[in-house]
């Protein structure tokens, strides 16, 4: 990875710069390939050229929208550069911090582990001969790998499958140190296994287990059990079951709703999801997920996570990279768990409407925050509907590794290129958005959370009342700007005659 | 004010309601004459009105202090821990003192002054007129008239004085049937439909218990059935469960059986006359005469419909369990399901809804009178009428007409307002929520037809506010007589003029007023349709509320929306003059700065990066972040609350009216 690559804004203007024997200079601050450059754009006062290997540490802080960064150098100097913006602030200091972090390309064939990608991101003091190790130490060779880094405090969220430590207690030096090597000093973590605790030592009878606290006593492990498999496989042909009678009467359709226990998973996973979020961003503390496979309630518990700390992933492009980077690469094996829906009576034991649960959350927390989001519920209803069923490759396939064997790239169409065409992205457009670059914690209580209408009634009532608020409400919003635009048209229209005016009166 | 001993305590905690870590606010509890105030640290206020104290507990001392439980009727319920006993006991006394009045006279609207004269608040009580309203609706015409039987009171007490019955029924006929009439509530006219010339009628339950018949009220039904012109078939509905009648009725048959035979006996067998047996026979003979149904043998033209409504028993305890469920302390959802689903609240609403669907329907398909009630005819037949009416009328769906149709249907006809809200110390089995009901119905309304409703969801809520609130004299007494003999218009304030001059705040930003007056509402009353209103129920508990509100973004825009067009009016003739008048420089100097720059509007604006708008944007947004450990994530939560932001403090606007 070229440090170009690393730098997300080039460019800021109104920095401050206070250094030794100087007066503060105002002006452009600017990031290249090896520089750090603050210019004041005047003659006569110099400028700063700082390179970046001359950079040995950086602190950040904030007050209000203002962000500080205090960059030590190795030359002993110490420099302060005050930004205006949190969010130009957080990618100055991530672009010229140095990386504790590397790509590795130990997966390049596929033969590390089968459902990762060719490159993940690791911890760079581990190099790929202990990646080897751990992967043959973690279900089905998922080492951890970095799932997402917050800019604000650098703590992450790491995913992996759980440890293979068995009945006789098997332990993995390198799985300790990869794991170690997240933390920063003195710092503790948290391991987030998604099964309950008996799960989870029943597990180590077939070889699997988890994280002896004895062997990584700088982590604390917390069990947060989300279901799985057919269990969920059933939750959704009840709910869809009970939808779909009408003739119920009222104590019927709440006791099928309860039985189906639809919404109770949906509490468990957000629940599992704000508390990943609350240890990093209220804890300053990193996290590593896993639950047996790391395919499924691990997913769902990182992606939504990152829902909730990460601004970006709540815009539409932000959602879809998302959707690649934490289903499609890390291996959620859609074609075995999407095969078949709630109508179909196979009952395989692979199938799971894993995805759909994990878009329900998601549209749980757009109806918390319907201004934070800049897709509306029919982009998640359209994801729902590709991940079943999908003229375009996207969702097929179990793995990078199967995608690539079937040629997918050359044989068929991304979904995405077609989402991303300014005529469908209007349709999945949000009217309310307005980027908030705050975490959004939703709430998890009962009373909450809802059943979503637009997928498990939306063939069973009709929403054309709805729909036509809702078009009154985007009109209202469409009128708005209309008019806003039409005030300062007029505005400077006057102001043009003003200054003429005023030419006149003083020739 | 001779119930309060203590006036201030200070370092009392509030207790978060569904907290599990014990998370609290201190500050410093104030006792008024009608008002306990809590000021946190923060500032934030919680004004809680004696009125609305539902229920006051002092539970067992603990090591921080004694805990004071405060439930309210608007569904607050707040929990402070009073450092010393003795404080506690004092405010605890004084509370139960001040909530629960022995007279009328005690209550807060005797004593509120909003700082009006006489003339205004006069005009104030005449904002709703009734006679107006039944003009409105085609009333008197042909067919219907004013009727002055009940002028004094003299039939119905329950009654108002002004009623409306088909022209051909005479006084005589009147009064035979108010007879024969539980309470003397006979049929009378609730609604008229103008354009099917039908009407929606309502009374209380015959007195037919012994298979007794009333010629004056068969003739009354008849009267009501022919001022349909259009169709002669009409529909009774008896709003009661048809099972509880026909369970009633068949020990009616026995009992009857039982007295027939007995009774001759009793003729028969001189010995037993005067027996404590006859009294127990004439007691049950009583009470058989007291409730009933009509016999369609005795009524031509009737189609009988029962619709199964429960009775304010059944519905007072329905609601209490409702809370019991979501006031749990982490609630699973399972438990909250199996929970709504016992409690049979949604239950009892939806049965509400489709009785009143029955009615709409039997008027805009069948074109058919209906006459409604239940046993007194106040309580689920006002529901019923009025929420078929709210179907058929869209004017009722405006802000003023929702008023006018509960100043119709529930405070003139004589829902017991102040018996059912306990507004005194009185009867707990008089206690229900009939009304809550009827404002929850309309709010399902709301839900699936969201355009159809001039008003919001704060305005029913503020309208729940204040049937307890006793601060207006509106929803005091249980009857318009003993509102006059109150003089409640010479003493008190109408609750409706303050609702009308605050209407910008229950609007609702999506209505379209263009549908025509009888754009019938048809809702969908399959089950999965009615939804647990969380607004309603967890109104004072934040935390479970989405964190941004699209009502809000939407009302605020239109608002905005008003400002900008007559600012490119300004502007526009502005600048036209500016052209005519090229040379007047110090003119259009002043004309630019007189059109507002930013005008208010834009500076509370939510949506849109314009301009100045954007910093104002972020201060608002901060809020609505909320804050992790107001959602109980985990059990770890003692761990991970360590020092936290400023606490969220949104306090929803509906309920500061009080203040």
């Amino acid at each position: 990875m070229e440090f170009a690559e690393l730098i997300k804004t080039p460019r800021v203007d109104n920095v401050v710069l206070h250094r030794p024997f100087y007066p503060a200079v105002e002006g452009t601050l600017c990031l290249t390939g090896h520089h750090l450059i603050l210019s004041s754009r005047q003659d006569n006062t110099e400028e700063l050229w700082l390179l970046h290997s001359n950079i040995d540490a950086i602190d950040k802080r904030f007050v209000g929208p203002l962000g500080t960064i205090i960059i030590k150098c190795k030359d002993f100097r110490i420099i302060q550069l005050d930004i205006p913006g949190m969010e130009e602030c957080l990618n100055i200091a991530s672009s010229i911090e140095t990386s504790e972090w590397r790509l590795s390309y130990v997966n390049k064939e596929f033969a590390v582990c089968p459902s990762y990608p060719p490159i993940v991101i690791v911890p760079k003091s581990i190099d790929d001969e202990a990646l080897r190790k751990v992967a043959t130490f973690r279900h089905g060779g998922r080492f951890p790998v970095l799932s997402y880094y917050h800019k604000k405090n650098g703590m992450v969220i790491m995913r992996s499958g759980q440890p293979l430590t068995g009945t006789n207690g098997r332990r993995c030096k390198e799985d300790e140190k990869l794991i170690n090597a997240t933390l920063r000093a003195g710092k503790r973590g948290y391991i987030i296994d998604t099964r309950s605790l008996n799960v989870a030592q029943q597990a180590r009878a077939k070889g699997g287990g988890f994280e002896q606290e004895a062997h990584y006593p700088q982590w604390r492990r917390i069990h947060k059990s989300i279901e799985r498999y057919h269990i969920l496989q059933e939750s959704l042909i009840k709910l869809v079951e009970a939808c779909n009678d009408q003739t119920h009467n009222m104590d019927r359709w709440l006791s099928k709703l309860e039985a189906s226990n639809w919404l109770t998973h949906i509490k468990e996973i957000l629940t599992t999801a704000c508390l990943a979020a609350q240890c990093i961003d209220r804890e300053g503390a990193s996290i590593l997920i896993h639950g047996t496979e790391g395919t499924d309630s691990t997913l769902q518990v990182t992606s939504l996570a990152q829902i909730i700390l990460e601004p970006r992933s709540r815009t539409i492009r932000g959602f879809e990279a998302l959707i690649e980077r934490e289903w499609l690469q890390a291996g959620h094996p859609f074609q075995q768990r999407c095969a078949q829906s709630a109508y179909c009576n196979s009952k395989q034991k692979w199938e799971s409407p894993v995805f759909l649960l994990f878009l329900d959350c998601v549209w749980q927390i757009l109806r918390q925050f319907p201004c934070s989001f800049e897709f509306n519920e029919n982009f998640l209803i359209m994801l729902f509907e590709h991940a079943y069923a999908s003229q375009f490759g996207t969702f097929l396939g179990n793995n990078e590794s199967e995608r690539c064997k079937l040629k997918l790239q050359q044989k068929t169409m991304s979904l995405w290129s077609w989402v991303n065409r300014p005529s469908e992205l209007s349709k999945f457009t949000n009217p309310l958005f307005e980027a908030n670059n705050l975490v959004i914690w939703p709430s998890v209580a009962p009373q909450s959370l809802q059943l979503w209408e637009g997928i498990f009634l939306r063939w069973n009532r009709s929403s054309k009342y709805l729909d036509e608020a809702y078009e009154e409400m985007v009109n209202i919003i469409e009128y708005n700007k209309e008019l806003q635009a039409k005030v300062n048209i007029l505005r400077r229209q006057l102001a043009e005659l003003e200054t003429e005016d005023e030419m006149q009166e003083s020739p | 004010m001779e119930h309060i001993r203590t006036t201030k305590v200070e370092q009392v905690k509030l207790l978060d309601r569904f907290s599990t870590s014990n998370k609290s606010l201190t500050g410093t509890l104030y006792l008024t004459a009608t008002h306990l105030l809590f000021i946190d640290s923060h500032q934030k206020e919680t004004w809680i009105l004696h009125h609305h104290i539902a229920l006051v507990e002092k539970l067992a001392l603990t090591t921080s202090g004694c805990p004071l439980v405060i439930q309210c009727k608007n569904f607050r319920i707040v929990h402070f821990i009073v450092p010393r006993e003795r404080d506690c006991h004092d405010i605890y006394n004084s509370l139960l003192q001040l909530s629960k009045q022995a007279k009328y006279e005690d209550l807060y609207a005797f004593s509120y002054n909003p700082k009006q004269n006489d003339s205004e608040r006069l005009r104030g009580w005449q904002l709703i007129d009734l006679a107006e309203e039944y003009k409105r609706m085609g009333v008197p015409n042909s067919n219907w008239q004013l009727s002055d039987a009940n002028r004094e009171y003299k039939i119905c007490e329950t009654y108002p004085r002004e009623l409306y019955v088909p022209r051909i029924a005479s006084k005589p006929i009147i009064v035979g049937s108010s007879k024969f009439r539980s309470k003397g509530r006979f049929p009378v006219l609730s609604y008229y439909h103008e354009h099917k010339e039908a009407a929606i009628c309502r009374c209380s339950q015959p007195l037919s218990g012994f298979s007794a018949r009333c010629l004056e009220d068969e003739h009354l039904l008849q009267a009501i059935s022919k001022a349909n012109p259009v169709n002669r078939y009409m529909y009774v509905m008896d709003t009661r469960p048809k099972h509880r009648m026909q369970s009633w009725w068949a020990t009616q048959k026995d009992i009857g059986r039982i007295i027939v035979r007995i009774s001759s006996k009793i003729w028969n067998d001189e010995k037993i006359r005067e027996s404590d047996e006859k009294k127990r026979l004439n007691a049950m003979a009583n009470r058989a005469a007291g409730k009933g149904y009509e016999n369609e043998d005795n009524y031509s033209n009737i189609r009988f419909q029962f619709v199964g409504i429960e009775n304010i028993h059944v519905m007072r305890s329905s609601l209490q369990k409702l809370l019991e469920v979501n006031g749990t302390k982490g609630l699973s959802v399972s438990d909250f399901y199996s929970g709504l689903e016992s409690s049979g609240w949604l239950r009892h609403i939806k049965a509400v809804m489709d009785a009143a669907i029955f009615l709409a329907k039997a008027i805009t398909v069948e074109s058919a009178s209906v006459l409604v009630h239940c046993s007194d005819g106040w309580d689920r037949t006002s529901q019923v009428c009025s929420l078929g009416s709210l179907l058929l009328d869209s004017y009722y769906r405006t802000i003023k007409g929702f008023m006018v149709l509960i100043e119709k249907d529930w405070i003139s006809f004589g829902h017991k307002f102040s018996e059912r809200c306990g507004h005194l110390d009185g009867d707990p089995k008089e206690v229900s929520p009939v009304f809550t009901q009827f404002l929850e119905c309309v709010w399902h309304l709301t839900e699936q037809f969201p355009q159809a409703f001039e008003f919001n969801e704060a305005f029913l809520l503020q309208i729940h506010e204040h049937i307890h609130s006793c601060q207006f004299g509106n929803f005091l007494g249980n009857c318009q007589k003993e509102r006059e003999e109150l003089k409640l218009k010479e003493k008190t304030y109408s609750l409706w003029p303050f609702l009308l001059d605050d209407q910008k705040k229950y609007l609702n930003p999506l209505y379209t007023s263009k549908s025509p007056k009888f754009t019938v509402l048809e809702p969908n009353t399959v089950s999965f349709n009615f939804k647990f209103w969380r607004n309603m129920y967890h109104q004072f508990d934040r935390t479970l509320h989405p964190r941004q509100s699209v009502f809000n973004i939407i009302t605020n825009m239109n608002e905005q929306n008003k400002q900008l067009e007559k600012d490119i009016k300004d502007l526009e003739s502005k600048i036209k003059q500016c052209k005519n008048k090229p040379t007047d420089g110090i003119l259009t100097k002043e004309l630019i700065h007189s059109v507002h720059p930013e005008s208010p509007t834009l500076k509370t604006s939510l949506c849109f990066k314009e301009q100045t708008l954007l910093p104002v944007n972020h201060a608002l947004r901060t809020i609505e972040g909320s804050n992790p450990a107001d959602n109980r994530y985990s059990e770890y939560a003692e761990e991970f609350s360590k020092s936290e932001p400023g606490v969220v403090s949104l306090e929803y606007g509906v309920a500061r009216m009080t203040c």
